[in-house]
């Protein structure tokens, strides 16, 4: 079977986030950007998937910006076969993404989507479950442990109250939650060798699907700052401060 | 204006965070209807008609809903929508499983976890874990929204006497099925609405450690709560992560025990009214943000804070 992981282009997890001081939005010129790591741990999954005998190719899909490739090679140095980048300057929202997706999973006939639990930067978690609803696919979220099972898939999945596991038929879409594995590292030559492995360029309107924003992003601000509090010097001491400055203990 | 809040439930009681999904809604305006869905929950439907300012109840009660799988709920949910301006849950890993799916059936794009209702189609919601809040303005017909319960007050659970009204629940399409579930159980208060929360990250070094954590959360009546990293080590179970991928919090009190202060830990607790930082190393990033910080080895801390607390009494 074939396993499709989209891939999403983000502000590197380690960067301070800047609000811009005009209010639009969040200040990514000359910040490190890397692959959100939820789908870091998809592609991981992907990887094994195929490593196993259950999966027979894995491509990734990255939607947005031109520098959108460099995120989808590192998916092939860590050994995805290809890639499909659908260029877009616009700002994407999970439903259009979900749409192009649509498209992409009719062009490819995957049995198997992996996508993140969420992205980074918007935090939406969104994307996985819109597409399934698209699809008519069953949806397994928050994903700590995969079992393939004759046609379907038994998946953990991280929830509230503990851990819940569910059956899903294939086709199928699973989100990834941070302990389903740990990814790998791309070794040189394997960087090398994806320096060939094909990426097929393609566009929103290509796929047939409008870009435009449903929501509008009327601005952009700082969260009120925390002051910082006071150091204390022993435990006596904290506990009066708990009990006759602050009141709450 | 009318708003269908999905409830959170076990069909015996309402999620607290329920509640505060109620108060989001109250701020929008408008009648409130409440849908309860599930297996045998004609007692949280019960409860739910009780919710102060929950002007009706909708109960749909059917096997087919054991565990509320979205594959069957979201097809109802989308049934239902169209008589409403608003469709909110709350944003517990069950709403977030639900309305993005009931947004793509409705071509409706969600909006996630929101923080603040401006108007009744301008919302204000954290992203980059926290450190930016932005205000969106929807433009669908039907607003398709889940609700940080950390950021609205809860309503009360009771003065209302709201009918009940039986909806139908679809056929299950036979897509998934709920094979089995482990739940952390616990006597503790739940950790996203506990009053005190007490957390512990990669510096209790083992899960036997973490115990020493318990003493000092039955004495304040507090939920445990954990960073990634102690989760990732195996120390404690993954329902107790609090940050930007885990749970949200804001009690009274937090207390980060060996934990460094990563902004994705903060994202989950950083709203917490007085937040008490143990760290034996004094420059680590908590300090910049705790009210309160005290420099010293936990192993040492923990038993002497316990110990003068009940002193304390
Ligand atoms: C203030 C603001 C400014 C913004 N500015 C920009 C901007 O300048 N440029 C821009 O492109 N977007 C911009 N966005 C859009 C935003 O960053 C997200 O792309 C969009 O909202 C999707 O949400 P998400 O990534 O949180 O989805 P989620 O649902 O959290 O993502 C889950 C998963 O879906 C998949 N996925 C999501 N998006 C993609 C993708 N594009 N390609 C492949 N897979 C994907 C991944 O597997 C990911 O792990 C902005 C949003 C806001 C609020
Ligand atoms: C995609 C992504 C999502 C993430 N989501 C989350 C999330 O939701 N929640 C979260 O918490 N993290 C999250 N993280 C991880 C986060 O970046 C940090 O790695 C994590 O929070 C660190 O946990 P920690 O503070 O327990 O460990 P460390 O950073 O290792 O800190 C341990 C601290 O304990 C102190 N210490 C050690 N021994 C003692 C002692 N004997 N006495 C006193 N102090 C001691 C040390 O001085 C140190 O400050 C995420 C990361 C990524 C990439």
């Amino acid at each position: 079977m074939k396993v499709l992981v989209p891939v999403k282009r983000v502000i590197d997890y380690n960067v301070k986030v800047r609000v811009k001081t005009d209010g639009s939005g969040v200040d990514l010129t000359n910040v490190k950007m890397s692959m959100n790591p939820f789908d870091e741990i998809a592609v991981e999954e992907a990887i094994r998937l195929k490593e196993g005998g259950t999966a027979s190719e894995v491509i990734v899909a990255s939607i947005g910006v031109q520098q959108c490739q460099e995120t989808i090679r590192t998916a092939l140095a860590m050994g995805a076969d290809r890639g499909i980048h659908v260029k877009s300057d616009e700002e994407l929202q999970p439903l259009a993404v979900a749409k192009m997706l649509q498209a992409i999973v009719a062009q490819e006939g995957p049995s198997l989507v992996l996508l993140g639990k969420q992205a980074i930067d918007d935090d939406a978690n969104q994307t996985g479950q819109m597409l399934a609803a698209l699809l008519g696919w069953p949806q397994a979220t928050f994903a700590s442990k995969l079992a393939p099972a004759d046609g379907a898939l038994n998946v953990t999945r991280e929830v509230d109250g503990g851990l819940q596991t569910v059956w899903v038929k294939l086709p199928a879409i699973v989100t990834v939650d941070l302990r389903l594995n740990e990814p790998r590292y791309a070794s040189l030559p394997n960087i090398m060798k994806a320096k060939k492995k094909p990426i097929a360029a393609s566009t929103p309107e290509d796929l047939g699907v409008s870009a435009a924003p449903r929501l509008k992003t009327l601005g952009v601000v700082e969260p009120p700052k925390r002051q910082g509090g006071v150091k204390v010097a022993s435990v006596e001491e904290l506990v009066d401060k708990l009990k006759n400055d602050a009141r709450v203990i | 204006m009318s708003i269908l809040v999905i409830a959170e439930h076990d069909n015996e009681t309402l999620k607290p965070a329920t509640l505060n999904a109620v108060g989001a809604a109250a701020q929008v305006g408008g009648d409130i209807h409440i849908l309860v869905a599930g297996t045998g929950c004609k007692p949280a439907a019960e409860a739910a008609g009780q919710v102060a300012g929950v002007a009706k109840v909708l109960m749909a009660d059917a096997p087919a809903l054991d565990h509320q799988m979205a594959e069957v709920l979201a097809p109802l949910v989308v049934g239902l929508a169209t008589g409403y301006s608003h469709v909110m849950a709350p944003a517990t890993t069950n709403g977030k499983n639900l309305l993005p799916r009931v947004g793509a059936l409705l071509d409706v794009q969600p909006i996630s976890d929101i923080s603040a209702v401006d108007s009744p189609d301008t919302f204000q919601r954290p992203i980059y874990a926290g450190n930016a809040i932005a205000t969106v303005q929807s433009s669908d017909p039907i607003k398709v929204i889940t609700v940080r319960a950390t950021a609205f007050d809860a309503v009360e659970p009771t003065g209302s006497t709201a009918p009940i009204e039986t909806v139908d629940a679809p056929e299950d399409p036979g897509l998934s099925r709920f094979v089995g579930q482990e739940l952390s159980d616990s006597s503790r208060p739940e950790l996203t609405s506990a009053r005190v929360v007490v957390s512990g990250g990669r510096g209790m070094g083992s899960a036997e450690a973490f115990n020493i954590l318990d003493g000092l959360a039955d004495h304040l009546g507090a939920a445990i709560g954990a960073s990634r990293a102690a989760v990732d080590a195996g120390y404690v179970p993954n329902d107790y992560q609090v940050g930007q991928t885990g749970k949200v919090v804001a009690p009274e009190l937090y207390v980060a025990i060996g934990i460094s202060g990563a902004i994705q830990h903060l994202a989950g607790m950083k709203d917490s009214k007085v937040i008490v930082a143990i760290n034996k190393d004094e420059e680590a990033p908590i300090f910049q943000i705790a009210d309160y910080g005290l420099v010293a080895d936990l192993f040492k801390a923990v038993p002497e804070l316990e110990a003068e607390l009940k002193k304390a009494g």
